[in-house]
């Protein structure tokens, strides 16, 4: 097979152009959970680092940097290294299939703004998200620690637990969108976003994905009033960072996933489609940040009962009653 | 380059095997297993088949092993570095059955015509109309055997009156 | 229907941090904006002198024995006419909580809290302060207050002469 290296340069631009972004947004994201959490609060927030503590996320950075980096005794020593580039790595990776512009044209070429747009984009997404899982699985048995463990095996029965619902929940959107094809579901939708039809689908997906970035209220796995910092409570400087980043990345992701399958992607009206799309992410972004600045932590128990009783089997009516729609309509 | 990255890709998958298998540890068991699902998922979508690609991932790396994993999280297995490789005679039977696929395998490839090679992956919509028009039946008969495995589940995990 | 009463209280506690976010924040900025602290706040701690200029504080280790993480030690010395005094007096304010026992506790309202609350150092030697650091020229609260013009001992004046004292009595004169 050949390939055409005008082809090969604008993928690998799209590739640093896209971890660039996601990157800093990641780092930027959380400044801004602090500030809007500081708000909440009726605080300020930091501030003190450059003009309105624009450059604290560099702070941040230099301090994890510079911090010892620790393992404790009778950790597991390659599993505790392996384990947060496993929970960062997958988060990022879906951002390949995620199209999160209109196709542009750059020197003759039809460029889309997609890294790839691979036929079952969808089924890919939930395959990685199910690999993270081993970042919070590995993580906390490593540490040979009884917080992160405990963290970490909640971790694991909570994110199996909402993966279902997640899952189950986008069977309506391919149903609809006739294809596993992230361009296909974003040209489908057109006409009319798919929460217009979907709304329950959509509640249904919300809640997964915030069981599955592990935020309040489902942040059961770290929750730090009981099990210190959960299933990275032993980990230190840029390995700490890099859970922590990763959870941040998987709010960008998840939130430009959301947008892809029930907020049109990048369609929307008289702006140009890259800002519509990056509107729409900071949009589930905000939510996130602002679902933490409200909601308490729900118990174990709750969340196994509210995942395995109420949203798989409504996930699963939805699926059929969307089926005999699509039936009865022809 | 298909070529080179289908032997890494077979490479990886040969030794994350062997190393699950030989691994005495079962955490250090699963993680190899999983590296060779993955590498196993890689060579499925080099062979054009994404969609098998996809559900090697979903459903053995992303659901059975993390099963097995929380279960192992869960029960302690205790010292298991410690525990003994099995005698000469546990290893006959597996041993026996080992040689017996090994040389159907060999029997079969060494009869098999390479199809010509189809350029295009198969498209979901295809492996769907297989899966349901041809093996209907096949698939309804699974479904139902998995939802008698369900309640066989749920009447064992059953709360019994105290 | 329950869900509803539920997703109700949802909808009400996200509100009300939606108001939140554009209250105008509480925060002082310290370094640029300081608090005028209450004057009975509570903060370093000083020893007063009574109006006339002497010290106050007569060693009697009350304060010491009233500190619930024992940060205040001295050694309790006379000088001429019978008038104690601490020859030396130390409070540790790197374990002193500032609750102000010491402060309840001393008879001569020698040791006094104010509200000087920015101590800190990067040296934790420097905050054990010795009795001249924490001596100052002045009464603090209760400006007119000496102890001994009340104490029934000679010190500042004989017996007998000082506020709501009476006469001693001669117990020979107290023929029938
Ligand atoms: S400061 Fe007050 S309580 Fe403490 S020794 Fe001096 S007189 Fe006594
Ligand atoms: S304020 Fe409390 S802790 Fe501090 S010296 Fe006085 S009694 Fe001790």
């Amino acid at each position: 097979m050949s390939y055409d290296p005008i082809d090969i340069t604008l993928i690998g631009a799209k590739i640093a152009l896209v971890f660039f972004v996601i990157l800093t947004l990641a780092a930027y994201l959380v400044f801004a959970e602090r500030k809007v959490l500081a708000w909440i609060q009726d605080r300020k927030g930091p501030n003190r680092v450059g003009p309105f503590g624009l450059l604290q996320p560099l702070a941040d950075l230099i301090k994890l940097l510079t911090k010892e980096d620790f393992r404790p005794i009778g950790a597991d020593k390659w599993l505790f290294y392996l384990a947060p580039a496993m929970a960062a790595i997958p988060a990022i990776m879906i951002f390949a299939v995620i199209p999160f512009g209109a196709p542009l044209t750059v020197f003759g070429h039809s460029v889309e703004l997609q890294i790839s747009d691979l036929n079952v984009g969808l089924l890919l997404f939930l395959a990685l998200s199910s690999i993270a899982v081993y970042g919070v699985a590995l993580g906390g048995w490593a540490s040979n620690s009884k917080y992160a463990l405990l963290g970490s095996i909640r971790g694991l029965a909570q994110l199996i637990s909402y993966e279902l619902s997640m899952g189950l929940s986008l069977v309506p959107v391919v149903m609809l969108a006739r294809s596993f094809r992230l361009s296909d579901i974003v040209a489908a939708q057109s006409g009319c976003w798919f929460i217009v039809y979907q709304p329950l689908a959509f509640i249904i997906f919300l809640i997964s994905i915030a069981a599955e970035c592990k935020r309040i209220p489902f942040d059961l796995p770290e929750a730090e009033g009981e099990l210190v910092a959960g299933f990275h409570t032993e980990y230190s400087g840029m390995r700490f960072g890099l859970f922590f980043v990763g959870e941040y990345i998987n709010i960008i992701v998840l939130g430009g996933l959301a947008a892809t399958f029930f907020l049109g992607g990048w369609h929307g009206p008289w702006l140009p489609p890259v800002i519509w799309f990056s509107g729409k992410v900071l949009a589930f972004a905000f939510l996130f940040i602002w679902m933490r600045g409200t909601l308490p932590r729900l118990r174990y128990d709750q969340l196994m009962h509210f995942g395995w009783k109420i949203l798989t089997p409504l996930a699963l009516v939805n699926i059929l009653v969307t089926g005999w729609w699509l039936v009865l309509r022809g | 380059m298909e070529t080179y990255l289908f032997y890494i890709l077979a490479v990886v998958t040969v030794i994350g095997t062997i190393l699950a298998i030989t691994e005495k540890h079962p955490v250090h068991a699963i993680v190899h297993l999983v590296t060779s699902f993955f590498s196993l998922a890689a060579i499925f979508f080099l062979l054009a088949a994404p969609l098998i690609a996809m559900f090697e991932v979903i459903i053995y790396a992303g659901a059975v092993m993390v099963l097995f994993m929380f279960v192992i999280m869960m029960l302690d297995p205790g010292r298991t570095d410690q525990a003994g490789r099995p005698g000469l005679r546990q290893w006959l039977l597996p041993a026996i059955l080992g040689v017996i696929i090994l040389v159907s395998i060999g029997v079969l490839a060494a009869g098999y015509v390479t199809a010509p090679h189809t350029s295009s992956a198969i498209t979901v919509r295809e492996f769907a109309v297989t899966l349901f028009r041809k093996y209907g039946v096949a698939i309804e008969i699974i479904s139902m055997q998995l939802l008698f495995a369900v309640v066989g589940a749920l009447y064992l995990g059953r709360r019994r009156a105290p | 229907m329950k869900i509803f009463s539920d997703m109700t209280a949802l909808m009400t506690g996200m509100w009300i941090t939606w108001k939140h976010i554009f209250r105008r924040p509480v925060t002082i900025q310290y370094p640029e904006q300081r608090r005028q602290p209450y004057p009975r706040y509570r903060a370093r701690i000083v020893l007063t002198r009574d109006p006339e200029g002497g010290e106050r504080c007569v060693a009697c280790q009350l304060c010491s024995a009233a500190c619930p993480v024992d940060c205040i030690s001295m050694q309790p010395a006379e000088g001429d006419g019978g008038r104690r005094y601490a020859e030396w007096f130390r409070i540790n304010f790197a374990r002193c909580i500032f609750c102000g026992l010491c402060a309840e506790a001393c008879p001569t309202l020698a040791i006094q809290m104010t509200p000087d609350y920015e101590i800190c150092t990067r040296d934790i030697m420097n905050l054990i302060y010795e009795k001249e650091d924490l001596l100052i020229d002045g009464c603090g609260k209760s400006a007119d207050y000496n102890f001994y013009r009340h104490a029934g001992i000679a010190v500042t004046q004989p017996r007998g002469n000082g506020a709501e004292e009476l006469p001693p009595v001669d117990v020979r004169g107290l023929m029938p």
